[in-house]
């Protein structure tokens, strides 16, 4: 039975109403049991598959077909009733709802017109026993750590009789431990006979996990391989349709004193809960420092005190021994802080107006771009010109709402708005969060570029893989609080790992250069 | 009247029964705002289905009455209850149709419906009666009193049942009281409740797993209407039993100050409206002793607006209390671990 098609995908092709070809004459099959990856940028037409696949987009040509019958899904619904499930790349979750109630929603056991309580928190329990899955069906789920969440998330397409998975990018907000446990449990479901899809553009896992591998670009299928068969060196060359360099940054710790001090960053929320203990840390005119953690440490909380958002409520931070925290956002952007924001459409671009004046939203109050109030159209427009040409944005026109741009194209617009102001400290939130391959590696070396300019960088990603490739030292933060701090040549994705979940921790670990970076043991 | 006699009209049963009549229209209505409020759909426009189910239950009963004669007086008043009811619901679903559907600007929609249905209501009055101003022209019937002789036996609280005269509390301010519990249970312990809930605050993660979105907050948006119909009848047809201009006066605006003032939670916005209620007796039986009326008049709107300041102060009082109070225990866990020093 090993063998069995349980899906198979025939010329599927979408094409979206304003014509463009997301997915072109796309063909694979699933068998029942085995753990299937789907890899390609973004862009290459993944997660169109697989809302095609769940009825959440119809194709505009080809055919889906379950255990060898030809099926039209037009709604979640339709998908669910033939047992796939979908689970999302962003949680969907519920959040001041219970476990139970996020795994039961939408087929809720219900006695007359009311919930049935009892009964649904026994459903929930029996079937996350039944999978190995460990949780406790009513507590709230915005208690829950982010891998429970997943968790969760699995659950519920479980709950739903799921026999085949669409996982889309699970791995994107988990650590290596989280994401090893991740496997495992996806591993014990397919010996139960379940079919697991997973998306991905992190090509490591898929070697270490996947039994066949369908890799796409630009809405076609370019390979099928099974990964035993390959290096992820090939996979990723089939993937982005060239071969890639995959050398890490040279490092350079220059031996200058700091320009960046900070001492004692302390921030709380306003609901009373510490976002930031006691931070301490110090990087050099031309240092990257990388900021590793899982999502929700205080990573978010160090950007916006750093930028000048948030006061915090004690400590400071100084470049060239200015303080330049708890100053607000133009005082610090006078001392020539400049930051690229964690979220670019809400808090980076304006998605409504031009590349133009998006550019000059850092800088119009510059002498260079205005007089007496009043913008110099041309010298902004020569400078936007400059910048376009400088950093590759692929556009037809600097009037083009920035909205229309491609993730990557407008991260190509943050930055080189940023860099354009010759920051003394950029603050770098998940740089390339989003952005495929191809450009990811340009703005990585455009960072990299600034560095070697003398910009002292604070570097906080989510990609533990990419804060090692380009930081000179990583510092860790877990609960608000520094605790770890290596060399980035020393530092490894488990052990960092260890350190992000709290496994451990270094009593008084800061991030300042007087104190020698701990030695990795691996 | 005396101030002594003031502070004793205070404490009796009649005013208990009028704090209870002054709260009805806005418990009701503000249950009913609660309901789309949670369902991600806030209805700025229960002013208008107020105003508009006040007119028609009026207009219904007089109706009925020319077409029926020989029909009872209770029977009237329930075709006009019916009649308001469903005008109200009616201009809920032009809301839910003009947001759901052609993705208008709910602010703008709801805005439109309160102005329509102030300009409808005063047109369509003059038209039928020939005044501006008010239904006095016109026989209309109200809801009756229902006089609850077990409760009203108990010893003590009896009184509380006895109404403004002994005869009991109108209908509707029973419906309303047990409106009170039936949402609550609507929204916790029914599956649509939790759907509904669910839709409010995450849409997405709701469409994924299959709820219907849009049916739910249509049927959010329809109960919303209904409860504030309810309150809307009970102003013309228990409150007083005529239609008048503007007879809502604000109380649909209040009642959504009610539903962020009792922050969201079926109890919290019931007493919202009931402390609204109370503070425009208060301002009623002012109007009795000698203070100029602009005095009176501006009372209740200044309770809301301190009230709503209180609530806001206090919030933010309780959150910097949180803040200075974490940080000196962080200080003195810091000394606790010297290391932590280094």
């Amino acid at each position: 039975m090993q063998n069995e098609i349980v899906l198979a995908v025939d010329g599927l092709g979408k094409t979206y109403p304003n014509g463009t070809e997301a997915v072109k004459g796309v063909s694979f099959d699933l068998r029942r049991g085995e753990i299937h990856a789907i890899v390609g940028e973004n862009g290459a037409g993944k997660s169109t598959v697989m809302k095609m696949l769940y009825g959440l987009e119809q194709p505009t040509t080809g055919r889906i077909a379950v255990a060898g019958q030809q099926v039209r899904l037009t709604t979640p619904q339709d998908a669910i009733d033939l047992h796939i499930g979908l689970v999302h790349q962003h949680m969907m979750l519920l959040e001041s709802l219970s476990v139970a109630e996020n795994i039961a929603l939408g087929a809720e056991p219900v006695r007359g017109p009311f919930l049935d309580r009892a009964k649904m928190n026994r459903e929930v329990a029996e079937v996350a026993a039944t999978y190995g899955m460990n949780i406790d069906p009513a507590a709230t789920v915005a208690r829950l750590a982010v891998g429970q969440k997943q968790r969760i998330e699995i659950l519920k397409v479980l709950y739903k009789g799921a026999r085949i998975l669409l996982l889309d990018e699970p791995t994107a907000v988990l650590t290596p431990q989280e994401t090893r446990d991740l496997f495992k449990a996806i591993r014990g479901l397919t010996e139960l006979g379940m079919t697991v899809v997973f998306i991905t553009h992190k090509l490591v896992e898929v070697k270490e996990v996947a039994d066949r591998v369908t890799v796409m670009r630009d809405g076609q299928v370019t390979g099928r391989v099974e990964p035993r068969d390959v290096t992820v060196a090939k996979i990723a060359e089939m993937m982005v349709g060239r071969p890639l360099s995959h050398k890490p940054a040279e490092r350079r710790s220059p031996d200058l004193p700091a320009s960046v001090t900070a001492r004692d960053l302390t921030l709380i929320g306003l609901d009373g809960r510490v976002r930031l203990n006691r931070v301490s840390f110090d990087i050099r005119p031309g240092e990257i420092l990388g900021v590793a953690g899982v999502e929700g440490n205080g990573q978010a909380a160090l950007g916006q005190v750093l930028t000048g958002l948030l006061e915090p409520a004690e400590g400071a931070a100084r470049i060239g021994g200015t303080v330049f925290t708890g100053r607000g956002v133009a005082a610090a952007r006078a001392l020539g802080i400049a930051a690229i924001p964690e979220d670019r459409i809400h808090d980076g671009i304006v998605t409504d107006m031009s590349i133009e004046e998006n550019f000059v939203a850092a800088e119009y109050r510059n002498p260079r771009f205005s007089r007496r109030g009043i913008r110099d159209r041309n010298a902004v427009n020569a400078a936007t010109r400059e910048m376009i040409a400088a950093f590759g944005v692929k556009t037809t026109s600097e009037q083009t709402p920035i909205g229309a741009l491609s993730g990557g194209n407008m991260q190509k617009v943050v930055l080189g708005r940023e860099f354009t102001t010759q920051p003394r400290f950029l603050i770098a939130a998940q740089p390339t969060r989003g952005v495929d391959i191809g450009a990811a590696e340009g703005l990585r070396q455009q960072l990299v570029d600034l560095r070697d300019a003398g910009t002292a960088v604070l570097l906080i990603s989510a990609d533990l893989e990419e804060t090692i490739a380009l930081s000179d030292r990583i510092i860790v933060l877990f609960k608000g609080q520094i605790v770890a701090h290596f060399r980035a040549e020393e530092a490894d994705e488990n052990v960092l790992g260890l350190y992000m979940l709290g496994a451990e921790r270094k009593a008084g670990a800061n991030g300042c250069i007087d104190q020698q970076p701990e030695h990795a043991h691996v | 009247m005396t101030i002594v006699e003031f502070f004793q009209t205070l404490l009796t049963a009649s005013f208990f029964a009028a704090i209870l009549r002054a709260a009805t229209p806005m418990v009701f209505a503000a249950l009913g705002g609660l309901i789309s409020e949670l369902a991600g759909v806030i209805n700025v426009a229960l002013e208008g289905m107020m105003l508009i189910a006040a007119f028609f239950g009026v207009v219904g009963s007089t109706w009925a009455a020319s077409v029926w004669p020989e029909a009872s007086p209770l029977f009237f008043a329930l075709v006009g209850a019916a009649a308001g009811l469903g005008a109200a619901m009616l201009l809920a679903l032009v809301l839910a149709v003009f947001y759901l559907e052609f993705d208008a600007n709910l602010i703008i929609a709801g805005v439109g419906i309160n102005i329509l249905a102030a300009g409808l209501t005063v047109f369509l009055l003059f038209s039928i009666s020939g005044d501006k101003g008010s239904s006095a022209g016109l026989t209309s019937f109200a809801l009756p009193t229902l006089p609850l002789r077990l409760l009203q036996d108990i010893p003590v609280i009896g009184g509380l049942f006895a109404g403004a005269n002994g005869n009991g509390h109108h209908v509707l301010v029973y419906a309303a009281l047990l409106a009170i519990g039936l949402v609550w249970v609507f929204l916790h312990k029914t599956r649509l409740g939790l759907r509904l809930r669910a839709v409010g605050e995450n849409p997405d993660a709701c469409r994924t797993v299959g709820v219907p979105v849009k049916r739910i907050q249509y049927v959010a948006i329809l109960l919303s209407g209904f409860l504030a119909g309810l309150g809307g009848i009970y102003l013309s047809m228990g409150y007083l039993t005529l239609f008048q201009a503007n007879m809502t006066a604000g109380r649909g605006f209040l009642a959504l100050a009610a539903i962020f003032l009792g922050a969201r939670s079926v109890f919290g916005t019931a007493g919202a409206a009931a402390f609204f209620g109370l503070a425009s007796v208060f301002a009623a039986q002012l109007g009795l002793l000698d203070v100029p009326t602009a005095v009176v008049f501006s009372v209740a709107p200044l309770v809301t607006i301190l009230a709503l300041l209180a609530f806001a102060w206090r919030r933010q009082r309780r959150t910097r209390a949180q803040v200075a109070a974490e940080l000196i225990t962080l200080n003195a866990r810091r000394k606790d671990t010297p290391d932590a020093q280094a």
